[in-house]
């Protein structure tokens, strides 16, 4: 069974705020909820089915009592950073199996205003490689991405320079969102210029730290159809776990070389096809991994690829993150699928800032990442099209 | 280094006592699989490769090459945070695990990806010690 055409993203929000030190994790799951149910012309007594991850509360229970919904599926399935794009793809196979009608999606964190926890499995006990990767000083996600980085130089000559371009880019765009987070343009000097957190990664390699949330409602075409609102069509999905290999990891590549394939099998579309790509960006490295992997340009190229503007909308080859992405606009709660589904459907639905709106974007890419790059990492590649794709 | 790395207190769970004993008599233990030789990283009585359950631990010869490295130079870890900079790797051992480490005795900005090092134990005085690495100048070449 294929999900292709099978249901349909008919509202997004994502949050404005970017510091909120006054309100609960649960209030602002509910806040996001409402603004994508009134984006799609619904109520919170049509929602049927509910998708968040372990961070929500106690699974799915503690947002389905405070919201208030009565459900016939649920999902809490917890991929880090990428768990809203698997949550979308796991919506709309429970949308073709006929389990559910209106399905939402909802995100929400605080690590700006509020300590979250980490490196953690569930009821408080050390997750068993945490035993043995927690004793080296490791400093938040960083760490991490800054060991793939040095890899990735080392085999394939990508340069800081190569990397700071992501970050210009990510700026070119953010300059027009009122609500970015950083909405000054960087240039490559400055990337370079800021400090160093983990070599090779600079301060500004990194995506921002920001409160808020998100939320989308996915649909079945019968629900879409008597909808006002324009709706973007899932078109294919796909998910991978991939990890540390019994020690025998590697660090160059993500899961996308998994999830991204079977995306586009389902999809039933080319890397040609493809108008606009929303990449998970926690670190500039990040997307150049990521876009090797999703077979956009040749292993160990992708430094070499975002050269001259390719990222840059609406002209460049490939335009990424118009939003401004987690590099400059928003990464809420430290994970960023959620707001990379949101622009793609903004993208689809021509509702992007202008001066970053793709011209006829039909076909839209989103992918999420969640966990450490390479080595024990969640991926998620969802590609959607405008309603008649 | 700046200063000396802190020594955390490893927390020892099931399956990985001897593992942390060995440590504080100076030896790196693997756990290897009994059914297909496959060494198995990080330690567990499982192995990985063929699913079996069936595993013994040896002694590793405490040999590698750094597989990749970050210098930290902005750290919220308490006790690491007074040690800056200091240098997190993935040590690639002979026995072919990439370990997650520290490089120590060395200056951070002449840690090179290839570089040969060799283990050496740092004591947590609660009957454990780190396995970190440091530079091996018995090995010939590397890079
Ligand atoms: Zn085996």
């Amino acid at each position: 069974m294929s999900i292709r055409g099978k249901a349909f993203i008919a509202g997004i929000y994502e949050h404005p705020l970017r510091e909120i030190p006054d309100r609960s994790n649960s209030q602002i799951h509910a806040e996001v909820a409402a603004g994508a149910l009134a984006d799609a012309g619904l109520s919170f007594s049509d929602v049927d089915a509910y998708f968040c991850d372990g961070s929500a509360g106690f699974g799915p229970l503690s947002n389905a009592d405070y919201m208030g919904l009565r459900l016939t599926h649920i999902d809490s399935t917890e991929t880090g950073g990428s768990s809203y794009v698997v949550h979308v793809g796991h919506a709309a196979e429970a949308i073709a199996a006929g389990k559910c009608q209106v399905a939402l999606v909802t995100l929400a964190g605080r690590p700006r205003s509020a300590a979250m926890g980490g490196g953690r499995g569930g009821f408080g006990d050390p997750t068993p490689d945490a035993l043995f990767e927690g004793l080296w000083g490791m400093s938040g996600a960083v760490t991490g991405y800054a060991l793939a980085a040095t890899r990735h130089m080392h085999e394939f000559g990508t340069t800081s320079e190569q990397m700071a371009e992501v970050k210009v880019a990510a700026s070119l765009h953010a300059q027009h969102n009122p609500n970015a987070f950083l909405r000054e343009p960087f240039t490559v000097e400055q990337v370079l210029d800021s400090p160093m957190i983990c070599s090779p990664l600079h301060r500004d390699d990194c995506c921002v730290v920001t409160d808020g949330g998100g939320a989308v409602v996915v649909v079945s075409p019968e629900v879409a159809r008597g909808l006002n609102r324009t709706s973007a069509k899932v078109l294919g999905h796909g998910e991978a776990i991939k990890h540390a290999e019994n020690g025998r990891l590697d660090l160059t590549y993500t899961g996308a070389v998994v999830s991204g394939p079977r995306a586009f099998e389902e999809a039933g579309v080319s890397h040609a096809d493809i108008d606009y790509v929303s990449i998970y960006d926690s670190f500039t490295i990040t997307v150049i991994e990521t876009l090797e992997d999703l077979g956009f340009c040749e292993k160990g190229t992708g430094g070499r690829f975002v050269l001259d503007g390719t990222l840059v909308a609406p002209n460049g080859r490939l335009p990424f993150n118009t939003d401004g992405g987690g590099l400059c606009n928003n990464h809420p709660a430290n994970r960023g699928g959620m707001t990379k589904v949101i622009e793609a459907v903004r993208q689809l639905r021509g509702e992007a800032h202008p001066a970053v709106q793709v011209p006829n974007c039909t076909i839209a890419l989103a992918h999420g990442t969640g966990g450490s790059i390479g080595a024990r990492m969640g991926s998620s590649t969802l590609i959607m099209g405008t309603e008649d794709a | 280094m700046s200063s000396t790395l802190p020594t955390p207190v490893p927390a020892v769970s099931p399956g990985t006592e001897e593992f942390w004993a060995a440590t504080a008599e100076g030896k790196l233990l693997l756990r290897r699989c009994d059914d297909c030789g496959t060494p198995i990283w990080y330690p567990r009585p499982f192995c990985p490769a063929c699913g079996s359950l069936n595993t013994s631990w040896f002694e590793a010869s405490g040999r590698g090459t750094v597989y990749t490295f970050t210098v930290v130079h902005r750290s919220g870890v308490p006790g690491y945070r007074d040690a800056l900079p200091y240098v997190v790797a993935y040590v690639e051992l002979d026995e072919g695990p990439r370990v997650m480490t520290n490089i120590v005795d060395c200056e951070p900005d002449q840690v090179k990806v290839g570089m040969p090092v060799r283990v050496v134990f740092q004591d947590t005085g609660k009957g454990s010690a780190l396995y970190r690495f440091q530079p091996d100048p018995s090995a010939g070449g590397g890079g």
